[in-house]
């Protein structure tokens, strides 16, 4: 038995039986809640390349399986990045039923994982663009419900991640010339270059950004949180393996820049761009652009890989309490789309359902680095470190957090602008109720005690050895 | 070894192909024309991969036509005008597409210092079809017509970096994925009407 067909076939082909069997909404709910975590729990448990004895029986789990002529590996330093993989996973299946976010996400969702954790145990590493591209084309069916009007952004999605992977690979093929012969400087300026449009493509980097706000605009929030939070993140993971293997690329000034400008550039234009909105769904994708951007400039500070891996909790329990609150409020105002998330229909919404705006504040709050939340230690360290960089460039990120702060201010006015008197009352159904307040008390302890969590997460980064020292 | 005449005659296909995707306002030529792109895309790809691949390659594109032809022919009505009737719209779409001919031969003529691995006739056909393909998805908001110009543009993509890479793995992946476009395409044109869950 090998890892990639625990870690890989089992999730891919339980989604895909699943898929038939979707009509049992809670049921596919659960189990696909219930395989994460068994599988979470089988990445942290069992060990790769040692003996298992079950009772009378006893294998070994290989590190590679060999498909088409390839390697699929996944090592035992690996393993607590699918411990996290699938915890993150879990916790997004666990409230598809509470949010309404359709029948297709669960299943279609652990197939993106299992194409996701491809991508990472994929060797040539830069075939993983493939393997994105395909993750990619899984999720639109969760991001595009049926019997709904497709918008412009679903199509813009799918054409700007369409984009990226040609240019990975044939970056590839270009870093493969750089190593054979480093000393040439414009062999090397084209690798970079073409590395980068794919970035710019796939990470939706200004100014190929434009569908973030427009699929947030118009798509189930709980579907772009959670297609917001993972592909990201996965796709900044493969960045992390160029940057790994390539000393020159991590090493090199222009391209260290040319990253933290990318970065710069989201936090600021997200942050900027999300204060002027007046549609929550607008603010939930730029906040995610904000995420994006943090990430980026994760990559460019001393300790960043460990940087890296510790923003994941505070932005999953942000983004996910976030977008649960936005999919709470379609749901109870009506089902007929996601217009009901301008600030002109959610006028007095806080004195109807305390508890979701209350959840959508501390979210917003979280993602902007309000002291106290999950957001604000990983934000502290990271202005720290940039500051010791270049002031300006941490003033400039700070704006950024500022327009997402303002963002905020102005939703909690629309949440409680009343035309006339308005009784207090709780609407919300238990179950959201009481996910939001386990959400908002996880935000806060962990923006209380970031201890419990960042050397954890920090760990993660040993897949990385040469960025992580 | 394909020989020059079969690959140039395989450029004029794609290049004539491609520009009938960009004109025409019949969905069924449109799809018509996308599956008679890929034996241009064959004979291109041919001179670097086995058969069998490029046969691979052949097929999977031809049943992204099929796909994306079922898809129309279930769509709902209003999908099936590509464009709104304007009527200098051809013309400005054939203005365009000469423009971006000219752009493409500058560009191959000048692409032999970083890609001279890659004969001219092949290189030309990648890049006609990479830029009528991205020419296409700059005009058009209507689904077929965007996964036919991403598919046109991938398999651009696809025969320049055939020439690169012949791993198995990679061409089932590239096969994968164009039939992935076809499937999200056909998903999109048909979700509309489906019965909401």
């Amino acid at each position: 038995m090998s890892s990639a067909l625990i870690w890989i076939i089992v999730p891919g082909i339980s989604g895909i039986i699943l898929y038939f069997f979707r009509r049992w909404y809670r049921t596919t709910v659960a189990c696909g809640t219930v395989i994460m975590l068994l599988l979470a729990g089988a990445a942290w448990k069992i060990h790769i390349d040692e003996l298992i004895k079950i009772g009378p029986w006893s294998m070994t789990i290989h590190e590679s399986l060999v498909i088409l002529g390839r390697q699929f590996t996944l090592t035992p330093s690996q393993q607590p990045l699918l411990v996290a993989i699938f915890m993150l996973m879990a916790f997004w299946f666990a409230l598809v039923y509470v949010a309404d976010s359709g029948r297709m996400y669960v299943p279609l969702g652990m197939v993106v994982g299992a194409l996701l954790i491809a991508a990472i145990a994929v060797e040539p590493f830069l075939y993983a663009a493939l393997l994105i591209e395909l993750a990619v084309l899984v999720c639109v069916p969760i991001l595009a419900q049926p019997g709904h009007p497709i918008g412009k952004g679903v199509l813009r999605f799918i054409i700007f991640q369409s984009f990226g992977f040609p240019f990975i690979l044939f970056s590839g093929w270009l870093l493969a010339g750089v190593q054979a012969s480093p000393e040439e400087l414009l062999l090397m300026t084209r690798a970079s270059l073409t590395l980068g449009f794919g970035f710019l493509f796939l990470l939706a980097i200004f100014p190929f950004h434009t569908w973030i706000p427009m699929l947030a605009e118009e798509s189930h929030p709980y579907a772009v949180g959670f297609v917001l939070v993972i592909l990201p993140w996965m796709v900044s993971l493969l960045g992390l393996g160029f940057m790994d293997r390539y000393l020159w690329l991590r090493t090199s000034v222009p391209v260290i820049n040319m990253v933290q400008l990318g970065g710069v550039m989201m936090v600021l234009i997200g942050g900027i761009w999300s204060a002027f909105q007046h549609h929550l769904g607008r603010i939930l994708g730029y906040a995610c652009m904000v995420e994006i951007g943090f990430s980026l400039l994760s990559m460019t500070v001393s300790n960043g890989a460990q940087l890296f891996f510790t923003l994941l909790l505070p932005r999953g329990l942000a983004i996910g309490v976030w977008a649960l609150a936005l999919s709470t409020i379609i749901r109870t105002k009506s089902n007929t789309g996601t217009d009901q998330l301008r600030f002109s229909a959610i006028q007095g919404a806080a004195r109807q359902m305390p508890i979701v705006s209350t959840g959508l504040l501390v979210a917003n709050f979280s993602v902007a680095g309000l002291p106290l939340l999950a957001g604000f230690p990983s934000r502290l360290a990271l202005w720290s470190d940039l500051t010791s960089q270049s002031l300006l460039l941490a003033i400039i990120t700070m704006l950024g957090s500022v327009g997402l702060f303002i963002s905020g201010i102005r939703t909690l006015r629309a949440l409680l602008m009343v035309d006339q008197d308005q009784n207090w009352s709780i609407q919300e159904r238990t179950s959201v109720a009481l996910f939001l307040i386990i959400g908002m008390v996880l935000i806060v302890l962990a923006g209380l005690l970031p201890n419990w969590f960042s050397p954890t997460l920090a760990q993660i980064s040993q897949i990385f050895p040469n960025i992580a020292r | 070894m394909t020989s020059e005449p079969v690959l140039i005659g395989a450029v004029i296909l794609v290049s004539l192909t491609s520009m009938l995707i960009l004109l025409v306002r019949d969905w069924r030529y449109c799809v018509s024309a996308l599956a008679v792109q890929y034996i241009g895309v064959f004979f291109l790809v041919f001179p670097s991969w086995p058969v069998e691949m490029a046969v691979a390659k052949m097929v999977a594109g031809w049943m992204a036509g099929a796909i994306l032809g079922i898809a129309m022919a279930t769509s709902s009505s209003s999908w099936h005008e590509l464009d709104q009737p304007a009527r200098f719209g051809p013309l400005f779409r054939l203005l365009a597409a000469l423009i971006v001919a000219l752009t493409v031969t500058s560009l191959v003529l000048h692409s032999e210092t970083w890609l001279s691995m890659i004969n001219l006739p092949t290189r030309w056909g990648s890049f006609v079809l990479i830029s009528f393909g991205l020419l296409q998805l700059s005009l058009t908001t209507h689904p077929l017509r965007i996964f036919t110009g991403l598919l046109t543009s991938l398999s651009g993509f696809e025969i320049l970096y055939a020439a690169l890479e012949m791993s198995t793995l990679v061409t089932g992946l590239l096969a994968g994925i164009t039939l992935g476009l076809a499937l999200v395409g056909a998903y999109i044109l048909v979700a509309p009407s489906m019965e909401s869950t």
